[in-house]
């Protein structure tokens, strides 16, 4: 395998709504600073990638006005996911490792704001038999909350903690869209939104882009002083029906972890892209985070998802997060994460480590 | 590329226009347990599953692969969705390719598929954002000002695209697995046929249909063990453009122009006319068959309109194109740049029955999507590199 | 969110196949037009084609989405007034309906660019379908001034005005 870096990583503020800018007036600023910062523009890149959704914009071909915001003149190498950035990401790291690019730009960008988007997202599920009765977002996660809940996996006072936790995280970055300080206790008196979710439960609604640029081996380390080098990327997918997975655990993380080789090393840093406390919980334990007392690792530095979730670019700014961390030197190893689909269905992991 | 990658199994539909007897989960599934049987595999030996399809609104599911992961043998399994507008399915493949080539995946299952009977493809491909007049009818009413651009500027006699419509439709008589087949097809019934989006007529443009197509790629080590004949990619080529800037040739695209360059000089092809055997190549609209032959540089500007009038793009033709039928016969929006891609693979492993080409040991697959500006294409060869 | 009703065809015989399901989905979307077609549509409020140029090469754009997609440049604050006449650059005969289109068959679909403009603007033209052809010079032909909005649909269509042709050399580059 080839050493292949992030090399940069720019995101747009997480906003509850992008009033008065368009896909491409939010992501337009984003990869003007990412050329800044690194020196590359993302239209002389060797492959370029991005993840969004056509539903997210209420539009068939929503993601082909993104290519404006590139400049992809002369013609480029490119190609679109209809997934979260992290995987595109995923798909410009292939195309280095065969050899066919030396640098790729990774954009994803969002805006859930236009639409209902708890219901939006009850047209992931069977078309069939579940998608006509309209099961919204947050219900899904609530059912798999409960379950949590009542299997004695884990606690309201667990989850409160995790959404004191990334809020207070927050406060330090100015990006995130939810920043305050409240105790568990004062969470735990807020009133179900989805029992027995509360609203501190659930990450917000946010717009936002955010892009990376990666490059592989002498090529990362002219453009950055100090490049988080990928150790590890895998993801995987569970069946999507509810009834057939284990709820109480992220099987697909724990898989997906094993293999990117997170336990083969100390963690300072862990990124986690869960839209609800329960789910960020399941994926620390299945990452091996919270099994170990003494771990110093740092759960969410920027507050994660649920300080701010512009979907289709949440996933790639976890890695962004935990890249930027390697190259102020804070942290030496990371890992980011990534997920789709209800209730964890498909997720991604991705590790991360300065020299 | 640092892995040598061959196309072992390849899996399609029936094309038709409602496959009511199956749901999209049974399509997928068609399509790729006949990928597996061809490839003499079973559904643990796949490492990892790659999807393409057009937009979401089609079948009103957002992310299907979500809830197709099932069916695909995808429980527990790396999945990718692939979406690149009508180029997806050439892209979904060259992508599932790259999986392979880079040495992570050792064996890959990629599908592509529409269902365009559960939604409404006209409606959802007619953008229509608020604030402003919606004039564009669908692909077709995109493309027809186009064509008329090519047509004034290369002079091509007005029928060159009846020419095509009835070679295509020809052809799809000798592929049982087309949707649309016309016992009667003749020069007059297209020419008679309704003017839809003038200078397109009715029996110019694609039907709409639901389909999956399936292939199974697999990496040198595995694949050499095989005594069967393969499909070996030589090379893959994606290019982009914006959809309008201020002199954009809409009509020939720098993004072809480019997109053959690079392919061509990866597969070491230096005179691809006479190099390459056949070609399948996406052609919804009959006169993009001359504009593409022009965009993939097998003819000089200006000129692909001849090579249709001399009949070098029939079956028997110098440089066979649209052997199946093509798009013209079978549409499955998201599958169709899939299904150029898998029958070029057919025609290298001599497995196209009615409508192989005798010898064919080089192929071309060909996709293009949004306003002719994305463009993926592949080489394959019955040898290896 | 105003449509969530399922209305399965319910089969005669339960033993037979349900092969069609009805699930209309009805999702509202609450669009932003963003900062540069904002600034557009409240030009064509005021019946004015507002174009912008790209600070690199100087062309003008219209309708303007904000960015120059070749430079990826952002457009300053300048809008530059044009002309509601220009010359058709090509043009498709439209025969087939649309559920979200509101013209009557056939219409005249027409890609014109307007004078001052360097880039094509997609609308329709009055005419008899005989007379279309490239070149052919036009004008805008509005609305009552009273129902003007914020759309492009203030313009009604084009109409042929009694200009000679535009020389092909002059338009073919946004063919
Ligand atoms: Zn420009």
């Amino acid at each position: 395998m080839r050493d292949v870096a992030v090399v940069g990583f720019e995101q747009s503020p997480c906003v509850r709504r992008e009033q008065n800018r368009n896909e491409v007036e939010v992501l337009v600023p984003v990869l003007r600073a990412l050329r800044e910062q690194t020196g590359v523009a993302g239209a002389d890149c060797d492959f370029i990638c991005s993840g969004s959704s056509d539903y997210l914009a209420g539009q068939s071909f929503a993601f082909v006005s993104g290519l404006d915001a590139v400049g992809a003149w002369p013609p480029v190498s490119e190609s679109h996911v209809e997934m979260d950035g992290a995987w595109a990401l995923y798909e410009a790291w292939v195309k280095i490792q065969m050899g066919q690019a030396e640098t790729a730009l990774v954009y994803g960008f969002g805006k859930p704001s236009m639409g209902d988007l708890p219901m939006t997202m009850a047209l992931q599920l069977d078309p069939y038999c579940v998608m006509p009765l309209w099961p919204d977002a947050i219900s899904m996660a609530g059912l798999q909350a409960r379950h949590c809940l009542d299997a004695g996996v884990l606690t309201e006072r667990e989850m409160a903690a995790a959404a004191a936790r990334d809020r207070r995280h927050a406060m330090q970055n100015s990006n995130a869209q939810l920043r305050w300080d409240r105790s568990v206790d004062e969470i735990l008196a807020e009133p179900y939104l989805a029992n027995p979710l509360r609203k501190s439960d659930c990450a917000p609604i946010s717009d936002g882009a955010s892009a990376i640029l990666l490059a592989a081996g002498d090529r990362a380390r002219e453009i950055c002083e100090r490049p988080a080098w990928i150790r590890g990327i895998e993801h995987i997918c569970e069946p999507i029906d509810l009834g057939v997975r284990d709820l109480g655990r992220s099987r697909s993380t724990q898989i997906a972890a094993e293999k990117a080789g997170v336990g083969s090393g100390k963690i300072d840093v862990a990124e986690l892209s869960a839209p609800f406390t329960h789910q960020e919980i399941l994926v620390e334990r299945a990452l091996g985070l919270s099994l170990d007392s003494s771990s110093q690792t740092v759960v969410n530095p920027s507050g994660g998802a649920l300080a701010g979730n512009p979907l289709m670019a949440v996933g790639l700014s976890r890695i962004g997060e935990c890249a930027s961390r390697i190259f102020s030197g804070e942290a030496d190893r990371g890992v980011a994460h990534a997920t789709s689909g209800p209730c964890l269905q498909q997720n991604l992991i991705c590790v991360l480590e300065g020299e | 590329m640092a892995e040598l990658t061959a196309v072992v199994g390849i899996g399609q539909t029936k094309y038709e226009a409602k496959r009511l007897d199956l749901s999209m989960p049974g399509l997928v599934r068609d399509a790729a347990e006949k990928a597996l049987v061809d490839a003499d595999c079973s559904w643990a030996d796949i490492d990892a599953v790659i999807l393409g399809k057009a937009p979401d609104l089609f079948e009103g599911v957002m992310m299907p692969e979500l809830f197709l992961n099932e069916a695909l043998g995808g429980a527990y399994k790396p999945m990718l969705r692939v979406h690149t507008a009508g180029s997806v399915g050439g892209s979904t493949a060259i992508v599932a390719a790259s999986m392979v080539q880079s040495g992570v995946h050792d064996r890959v299952l990629c599908v592509a598929f529409e269902k365009q009977s559960e939604s409404n493809a006209i409606w959802a491909l007619t953008i229509s954002a608020p604030f402003s007049l919606a004039t564009v009818a669908g692909a077709g009413g995109y493309f027809a000002p186009l064509v008329r651009g090519y047509i004034r500027r290369s002079g091509a006699p007005e029928d060159t695209g009846i020419r095509v419509a009835v070679k295509d439709r020809e052809n799809a008589l000798r592929n049982p697995l087309a949707h649309l087949r016309l016992e009667d097809i003749s020069f007059d019934l297209v020419a008679n046929s309704p003017m839809l989006w003038d200078p397109i007529r009715y029996l110019e443009t694609c039907p709409s249909s639901d389909g999956a197509c399936a292939l199974v790629l697999e990496n040198e080590s595995l694949a050499s063990k095989r005594s069967n004949k393969l499909a070996w990619i030589h090379a893959t080529e994606m290019r982009s453009e914006p959809t309008m800037f201020s002199g954009r040739d809409q009509v020939m695209p720098q993004a072809t122009l480019d997109n053959a360059k690079n392919l061509y000089k990866k597969a070491g092809i230096t005179k691809p006319r006479e190099e390459i055997d056949c070609a399948e190549i996406y052609v919804p609209f009959s006169w993009f068959e001359p504009m593409w032959m022009e965009g993939m540089l097998i003819t000089e500007p200006n000129q692909g309109w001849k090579m249709t009038y001399e009949g070098a793009t029939a079956l028997d033709g110098d440089f066979p194109v649209n052997m199946s039928g093509g798009v013209l016969s079978s549409n499955p929006i998201g599958a169709s740049g899939l299904i150029r891609f898998a029958e070029a693979a057919r025609q290298v492993r001599g497995i196209a029955g009615e409508h192989q080409v005798d010898g064919a040991r080089k192929a071309l697959g060909h996709a293009y999507g949004g306003g002719s500006q994305y463009f993926s294409t592949w080489i394959v060869d019955s040898a290896k590199p | 969110m105003s449509d969530r009703q399922m209305d399965g065809d319910k089969p005669s015989e339960h033993d037979e196949d349900v092969t069609l399901l009805r699930v209309p989905v009805s999702l509202d979307y609450d669009y932003s037009a963003g900062v540069s077609a904002s600034r557009f549509l409240r030009g064509i409020e005021q019946g004015k084609l507002l174009g912008q140029r790209c600070p690199v090469d100087g062309r003008v754009y219209f309708p303007s989405r904000g960015s120059c997609p070749q430079h990826a440049v952002t457009f300053g604050d300048e809008t530059v007034d044009l002309s509601d006449k220009g010359t058709i650059v090509t043009f498709s005969i439209v025969r087939v309906p649309s559920a979200n289109i509101p013209l009557e068959l056939p219409y005249i679909a027409v890609n014109v660019v307007l004078d001052g403009a360097d880039t094509i603007l997609m609308h329709v033209l009055d005419a008899n379908p005989e007379d279309v052809h490239m070149g052919m010079r036009v004008q805008a032909v509005w609305k009552p001034r009273e129902e003007w909005t914020t759309s492009t649909a203030n313009i009604l269509y084009f109409r042929a005005i009694d200009e000679p042709d535009a020389d092909y050399d002059q338009y073919k580059e946004h063919i």
